[in-house]
């Protein structure tokens, strides 16, 4: 497996990541109340979406790579 | 094709009952995909020793899972261990893998200085993630917590620092490549170029080993 190919399975795992701990983060707002575990809910769910664009957008950039 | 030369001679029977001849061993550096391995030797062996590293921390993990599942009591990570620093190191791995594919496709692209540029945010990076996990310790350790506190500490301990130490690894493999060993790209891009992504590969894979500790570890 090249390094673009295993930078593409990292970036799928950091958005899972990214959504599973967002949803804890929510989740323990719920049960707790605290707003410290909903900003950091919102904080992953937002890197969930980030990292998302960038996968698209450095697949793109990879195919243009000599 | 290039091929290095081992110079350290290797005892063989002379054909006399005698160990005393010297043969010589060739290692090839390729530089181009191998037909039978579809990859270059430096790739694969890279590919071997992350095999070994799934297979030790693979056993760190069932270790964890062990040992959590049959403890009367087992302390939530999140009331134990600083969950914003984490979330920091987690951000700031993810970024290093970004940087270091940066690095490894301006290398491609020719482009020594970029590379070079995305190399040192890489190590810079690995560094502040080592003094944030410093941070952390220098915490637990105030309050009292040691790998001999207990089974939770004890599995924190072992894991994280085993991470950390291959943080470590990967900071100077880096260095090297930004400094003296970026001399190789005066005389074999492709070799330097290659050099990096044998490098990005392994620091993926520490990327990865946090991106499982994190939850695990701090969540659960």
């Amino acid at each position: 497996m090249s390094l673009r190919a295993f930078h593409i399975v990292f970036i799928v795992v950091s958005v899972m990541l990214s959504l599973y701990v967002g949803v804890w983060g929510v989740r323990q707002y719920r049960i707790e109340g605290t707003t410290g575990a909903l900003a950091f809910g919102v904080i992953f769910l937002l890197a969930a979406v980030a990292l998302v664009i960038y996968g698209m957008n450095v697949v793109r950039k990879f195919r243009e790579l000599p | 094709m290039t091929t290095t030369t081992l110079t350290h001679p290797v005892p063989v029977d002379d054909g006399h009952g005698h160990g005393g001849g010297h043969h010589e061993i060739e290692i090839p550096y390729t530089l181009h995909p191998r037909p039978d391995t579809g990859m270059y030797n430096g790739k694969l062996g890279i590919w071997l020793f992350l095999a070994s590293e799934v297979m030790l921390f693979g056993a760190l993990f069932s270790t964890l899972i062990l040992l959590r599942t049959s403890a009367p009591s087992w302390p939530h990570g999140w009331q134990e261990l600083n969950i914003p620093l984490a979330t920091l190191n987690t951000f700031i791995l993810i970024g290093s893998s970004v940087t270091v594919v940066l690095a490894w496709a301006n290398l491609r692209l020719g482009d020594l200085r970029k590379g070079k540029i995305f190399l040192s945010i890489t190590l810079l990076c690995g560094l502040g993630f080592m003094v944030i996990k410093s941070i952390e310790y220098a915490t637990k350790f105030r309050h009292h917590h040691f790998p001999s506190t207990n089974n939770f500490f004890a599995t924190y301990f072992v894991m994280t620092g085993l991470h950390g130490l291959h943080v470590l690894g990967g900071m100077i493999v880096f260095g090297y490549l930004i400094g003296p060993g970026a001399k190789l790209w005066e005389t074999n891009r492709d070799q330097y170029t290659n050099r990096v992504e044998v490098t990005g590969l392994y620091w993926h894979f520490v990327d990865l080993v946090w991106i499982f500790l994190f939850p695990i570890l701090y969540l659960l």
